[in-house]
């Protein structure tokens, strides 16, 4: 599992980053062209990013120079359209809405998807093999569109925030990867620790979970960007607009391009220009997943690695 | 103490293994002979058992709600299905709402089309990129850089599709970056949004965008474990690295590259539904309707819910067809697949 996380990393650690002896120098032709694919590959990933964020701190002059698009080397520099989003309004509803749901939602996703994949990792335990079955097959095919939505309309979950949770709240992937974490822990300290007395929920407690942060830690995290970007759900479950995730407010008034009113934020007699209002939106959405990312890095390539092996 | 108050409280039925704890000790009691000191110690077995089931059983509901429970639901597909009417009170019409499948319905025979036209263009653009860029990633010898560029390649996979979306049309768009470059310089600006033939294109780049960095993930894992002392031997012998990359690393990769392969063509009915639905106004639904976004627009928005769910199911069913078929191709292949044989 080590080499998932440092890929080629049997190599590196023995030579520290210097061409083994047998290597022959590459050809500069060779060189050049791998230079050059990575540094297109790296640019049209930075560019979007530096644009955007360069226009959401640029004032009307600025994107006046720029021809009234997006602005690449910022002259004036002002968070006014920051401000005006965050200071009250659809965009600031928005946020609070999808940082609750996040939270919330990733909180009972992950102790649910413990509880589940404990139960189904313990030898013996009742009902285990069916259950599992059904994980696997849920793995394998995704219910449709509309018998979805039948099912929240049935309940009558529209246009509630349970909407945007507990359709999502297990992902079967996630079980089976977080049992088979658990199915490697070593099975005598639970052995000796039931010899001794302690129920499966002492053991759960006391020593699975502390021994399976790094998998809680991966699948918490994925949890949360899924609930941070859901957007199908959203569109389809929430009908009143003072209910809108982030999501929805990006897609009508960045994707879709409707004017953000003066009423829409808080603004004083001046609208800061429509672009950095939408860039700023777009910022403020991308800004909780680049948060996560140093956290998500660290874990993700494990986490993928003990889904491709184990799944 | 604390779980076991917890166990009481989640699972009723169970014989409270707090108490029969307690009443251990008291065994001195005239009422407990060998018998019953045997019978609380296997009941409490089964009620820590229980209380296991009790801690999955929350996920298991909700997988059954929101899994199998909308199974049940496509039985609509059966009916002339009304909202008001409900399930129980639809008319039953039979396989009527299937007969897109013979009459040529011309929308059903679009979203068809773009639908596999969209899954051949990915197959053969997006796939390769990830194993090309993971194979210059890996050669490259500074760790720091390495790791530098991996982040970057990664990040824009965390990105939902509306905020991908968002990006390519500030870039793209016919205000965006580029077009904004082209009007400082006096060129023409190119309409690449919102051109019904250039949609396909957009779509399977933004695909690229966001996903062939994260692709390299799995590439770059499977290079790791080849065996370093097969380059060296094969370079003491005299293999140019044109000739250990031909000889070596992409046998070495070959079956996952098939593996992943197989699973793409498995899920060969799905592209893009939230990317698409996105961007579908400004393009029409002739170049941009898949049968996913059909489904939800022909059902959802246009109420015509009982042939949209029969298009679901058929999808659906073929879906699953498709993954069988393609793990019984992977063992073919002598591959894994997704499960067992």
């Amino acid at each position: 599992m080590e080499d998932a996380t440092r890929p080629a990393g049997t190599r590196s650690r023995r030579n520290r980053g210097k061409r083994p002896v047998w290597m022959e120098k590459p050809h500069p032709l060779t060189q050049a062209t791998k230079a050059i694919v990575l540094a297109i590959s790296v640019l049209l990933v930075i560019i979007p990013f530096w644009s955007i964020v360069a226009t959401s701190f640029a004032d009307q002059q600025t994107i006046n120079a720029s021809a009234g698009g997006m602005v690449m080397w910022p002259t004036g520099f002002t968070l006014d359209a920051y401000s005006a989003v965050l200071g009250g309004g659809v965009v600031t509803r928005a946020v609070i809405i999808s940082v609750s749901i996040t939270v919330i939602g990733t909180i009972l996703s992950l102790a649910t998807t413990a509880g589940l994949a404990y139960w189904l990792s313990r030898p013996g335990a009742i009902g285990a093999k069916p259950v599992l079955m059904l994980l696997l097959g849920a793995v394998l095919f995704a219910p449709g569109i509309i018998p979805s939505y039948l099912v929240v309309k049935q309940l009558n979950l529209l246009d509630t925030f349970a909407s945007l949770i507990l359709p999502v709240l297990i992902n079967a992937f996630n079980v089976i990867v977080m049992r088979a974490f658990f199915q490697e822990l070593p099975q005598e300290l639970f052995e000796s620790a039931a010899i001794d007395g302690a129920s499966n929920a002492t053991i759960l407690v006391k020593i699975v979970l502390p021994l399976s942060k790094a998998v809680l830690a991966v699948i918490g995290l994925f949890y949360a960007v899924a609930y941070w970007n859901a957007f199908f759900n959203a569109m389809l479950y929430i009908q009143t607009t003072d209910k809108w995730p982030m999501a929805l407010v990006l897609r009508t008034y960045v994707v879709n391009q409707t004017t953000i009113g003066g009423d829409q934020v808080s603004a004083g007699e001046a609208l800061p220009p429509q672009l950095s209002l939408q860039m700023a939106t777009l910022v403020i959405a991308i800004v909780p997943i680049l948060i996560l990312y140093p956290f998500l890095q660290r874990h993700f390539a494990k986490g993928v690695m003990i889904g491709a092996v184990k799944g | 103490m604390s779980t076991r108050t917890t166990a009481n409280s989640v699972e009723e039925p169970t014989p409270k293994p707090g108490r029969l704890r307690r009443s251990r000790p008291g065994s001195s009691s005239p009422s407990s002979d060998g018998h019953a000191t045997a019978s609380p110690r296997r009941r409490r077995l089964t009620g820590d058992k229980l209380l296991l089931v009790a801690l999955g059983v929350p996920g298991a509901v909700a997988l059954l709600m929101f899994h199998y429970l909308p199974l049940l639901g496509n039985v609509i597909a059966f009916q002339d299905y009304q909202p008001y009417l409900g399930i129980s009170e639809s008319d039953w019409v039979g396989f009527s709402n299937f007969s897109f499948l013979v009459d040529g319905n011309p929308e059903f025979l679009n979203a068809l089309k773009n639908t596999l036209i969209l899954t051949v263009i990915q197959v053969v653009l997006v796939f390769p990129i990830p194993l090309v860029l993971a194979l210059v990633l890996n050669s490259l010898a500074g760790e720091g850089l390495k790791r530098t560029m991996q982040s970057i390649l990664y990040l824009p996979h965390f990105l939902s599709w509306v905020i991908v979306v968002a990006i390519f049309q500030q870039m793209l768009g016919n205000a965006g970056m580029l077009n904004t470059f082209l009007v400082q310089h006096d060129l023409p600006i190119v309409h690449i949004i919102g051109v019904p033939e250039l949609f396909k294109g957009l779509i399977t780049s933004q695909a690229i965008w966001k996903d062939a960095g994260w692709g390299t993930i799995i590439f770059l894992a499977a290079l790791s474990r080849i065996d370093q002392e097969q380059y060296e031997a094969a370079a003491v012998d005299g293999a140019s690295s044109w000739q250990r990359l031909v000889h070596i690393t992409l046998p070495a990769l070959k079956g996952l590259f098939i593996l992943l392969l197989i699973l793409r063509l498995g899920s060969s009915l799905s592209v893009g539904f939230e990317q698409i639905i996105l961007q579908q106004g400004p393009v029409g639904l002739e170049a941009s309707e898949v049968l996913d976004t059909w489904v939800y627009n022909n059902g959802i928005l246009g109420g015509n819910w009982g042939m949209s769910a029969a298009v679901g199911l058929v999808k659906s069913v073929i879906g699953v067809l498709l993954v069988i078929g393609a793990n019984k191709l992977a063992h073919v292949f002598g591959e894994r697949g997704v499960y067992e044989k």
